[in-house]
């Protein structure tokens, strides 16, 4: 941070940084997001460069308040990671349809490699099933350059721009150089302002259908552009050896083939499939390398370019400069393994530690969730079964519940953690309410205050923006209790392990439905809840 | 500086300050004037688990992360992470470890993470001055004394260390 407060000639940044500047640079009225790594530093930067930012409870209505924005004719960025699309993939295939106003920009922050993630899905697929024009930047500098760029395809074509990071080029430190993005002319933002175009913007059949036909011819002359004018660079080698890539795989390929001639693309859908056609023809051997899904290498023979791609096994997991190294000389002998490191653990002390003991003790069958607590399936604990998608937890108990044998349904727990809860596990317990298990059922929220695997975010459940300043807050055992939940307890885990065991047991015991919230602040983040709390109630007084 | 980066592979566990210390080195590169790119995971491996970060620099810098075998420095924070991060470091890499900091004058234990930054420094063409400035915009005021004398002890522990391998000789 203390590079972003120095006088900008130039400044080391991560890409998350480089997004957030640019974004604030460009006049973005509002960000929203959910936390997840390694999209997170994109909206807290933005707001401590002076945007304006707000987590929102999940992806999916982020984007939503996103659109909003850009019907208003303003400037939104919505930040999220790869599975956090999933989520908001509802109205973003919609919204690809939709003539905006204002500027969308979709950041999503892909994880190949999964160091933080249950999947490592190739969000690029996410362009193309939906029809969004996508920007992969490969480093800081190109970060904030395209999102400059995304703003402004945002608003000259009308449509929703996903701008597709990975987590080298988000969580890597390059020098950003902000004269050279100099060329790129974001205008300024137009005042916010509200004018009723239904055939535009209400996605009824008969609007939808036309619209659809509009979004293609739109594609197409984006297309277009980008063979013309498109965010892609040539790099001039060797006749003999030609490489097509895009994002941070371009980095491994300069190194590892710094004679080779190389197509670097920047907007990757839709694809400039003139240039590169026009590449494969001017070298002897056309290789794509991209890390990830065969994405490149599809598009490119669907256009009738052959190319070559990279052996299956190189799918799995990031790219790096050896392993380009590799596929470039046809190398497929066994990759080195690396040691094995320190597999993470839950904090000496941390509140879920008494929550899994006694979940290990009453033997239950724990259908989990994601968060720091899901470190609870690692020993010494063992104790969490399942993980699927942040959620999860709810209606995969419910469905074990509905189909084990009695003796086997008493014992199954759902652990979430709190802001997981609030992200997705409301509608589970609207589920749980609905369609109750004959044995009842358990639901323990793990409430320690914040979003701590993420690192420390607010969330609707503190009671505090993304600023950490009072706002309104959402009380779980109010809301369970209003859903209709009868057996709803408060209780802190590690005060009294004993009790808190026991009181997992009665419940377990009774065929109705509990709810069980285990709260104790992060140890972690315990002494900044304080603190805010402190200056919050300053600020009232 | 060649055309070939200087790499330097930062590692310990989680909660040592493996990334404040690989920040610290790139910005002081940074403010040298030369291309420098510096990688790190967050998330899932912070809690207690292995780190490790990547700092490389010179004439011109692509990937940010040091390939296997070709680390110059490595700079080990938890001792048990040496057999971790070993295959990183060339052939002619010099390996910087905490046994080589005499740990009862360090004023804060925490800061074992400068004091080795310090040794790395006698191998790396910066002034102390960046450094030094470097530290100082990093780290909380308050810790700003503990850290330069950290930073110094370790920068001694290389020089005592380079003698004694000289009389050796």
């Amino acid at each position: 941070m203390d590079c972003l407060q120095q006088q900008r000639a130039s400044a080391l940044l991560s890409g998350d940084e480089a997004v957030a500047m640019a974004a604030f640079d460009a006049g973005v009225t509002l960000g929203t997001g959910y936390p997840g790594t390694p999209s997170t530093e994109i909206l807290e930067t933005f707001e401590k460069l002076g945007g304006r930012a707000q987590w929102s409870p999940n992806e999916k209505v982020a984007l939503e308040v996103g659109i909003g924005v850009a019907f208003a004719g303003a400037r939104a960025l919505v930040t999220m990671k790869h599975v956090g699309l999933n989520v908001a993939a509802d109205p973003l295939f919609t919204v690809a349809l939709i003539r905006l106003d204002g500027a969308l920009v979709v950041v999503s922050a892909d994880d190949p490699g999964m160091a933080s993630s249950q999947n490592e899905q190739d969000n690029r697929r996410y362009a193309v099933a939906a029809g969004v024009s996508m920007l992969e930047p490969s480093d800081s500098q190109e970060a904030y350059e395209f999102t400059l760029r995304a703003i402004e395809i945002s608003e000259r074509w009308q449509v929703p721009v996903l701008l597709r990071m990975t987590t080298r080029v988000c969580h890597s430190k390059t020098i950003v150089r902000f004269d050279r993005s100099g060329a790129i002319a974001v205008p300024p933002s137009r005042p916010p302002h509200f004018e009723h175009d239904f055939p535009s913007r209400v996605m009824i059949p008969a609007y939808a259908r036309p619209a659809h036909r509009r979004l293609r011819k739109t594609l197409a002359e984006i297309a277009a552009w980008n063979d013309e004018a498109g965010p892609n660079a040539l790099v001039t080698g060797s006749a003999s050896l030609g490489i097509i890539t895009s994002g941070v795989a371009f980095q491994y390929v300069c190194e590892a083939a710094p004679s080779a001639s190389v197509l670097k693309l920047g907007m990757t859908y839709p694809l400039p499939v003139k240039r590169m056609h026009a590449f494969a023809a001017s070298v002897e051997r056309c290789i794509v390398i991209e890390e990830g899904d065969p994405y490149l290498v599809e598009g490119a023979r669907t256009a009738g370019i052959a190319v070559e791609g990279k052996p299956d096994s190189f799918r799995f997991g990031e790219l790096n400069t050896s392993r380009v190294r590799r596929i470039l000389h046809g190398d497929n002998s066994p990759e080195p393994k690396r040691a094995p490191g320190k597999p993470p653990a839950l904090c000496p002390g941390c509140p879920h530690r008494s929550v899994y003991t006694a979940l290990k003790n009453l033997n239950c069958i724990v259908p989990g969730d994601i968060g720091c607590y899901s470190l609870g399936v690692l020993p010494p604990f063992e104790a969490m079964d399942t993980l699927v998608c942040m959620g999860a937890a709810i209606g995969v108990g419910l469905g074990l519940r509905h189909s084990l044998p009695p003796e086997e349904a008493r014992r199954v727990v759902s652990v979430i953690g709190d802001s997981t809860f609030v992200h997705s596990g409301i509608t589970g317990l609207v589920e749980m309410i609905y369609n109750p298990p004959e044995s009842g059922h358990v639901v323990l929220i793990l409430d320690n205050g914040t979003t701590a695997m993420t690192g420390m975010q607010e969330h609707p459940g503190t009671g505090r923006t993304l600023a950490h300043a009072r706002t309104g807050k959402v009380i779980f055992e109010d809301l369970a209790r209003s859903l209709g939940v009868r057996n709803v307890h408060v209780i802190d885990p590690t005060q009294n392990p004993e009790k808190f065991q026991e009181l997992i047991q009665t419940c377990l015991d009774t065929p109705e439905l509990s709810v069980v919230i285990a709260r104790r602040d992060c140890l972690l983040a315990a002494r900044s809840i304080r603190e805010y709390e402190r200056c919050n109630e300053q600020q009232t007084n | 500086m060649s055309s070939r980066p200087t790499n330097v592979v930062i590692a310990g566990l989680g909660g040592q300050g493996v990334l404040k210390s690989s920040d610290i080195l790139a910005e002081v590169a940074f403010s040298a004037g030369v291309d420098v790119k510096k990688s790190e995971l967050h998330g899932m491996s912070q809690r207690g688990g292995s780190v490790s970060s990547d700092v490389r620099f010179g004439e011109r810098v692509f990937s940010p992360m040091v390939p296997e075998g070709e680390a110059d420095f490595l700079v080990v924070i938890a001792p048990d992470q040496i057999p971790v991060n070993a295959a990183v470091l060339g052939q002619d890499g010099i390996l910087i470890k905490p046994s080589q900091i005499d740990k009862s004058n360090l004023p804060n234990k925490k800061s074992i993470n400068v004091a080795l930054l310090g040794a790395l420094s006698r191998h790396l063409p910066f002034s102390v001055e960046a450094w030094v400035a470097a530290l100082k915009r990093n780290l909380p005021e308050k810790l700003h004394e503990a850290n330069l004398e950290a930073f110094f002890i370790g920068w001694e522990s290389t020089e005592a260390k380079r003698r004694t391998s000289e009389q050796e000789r």
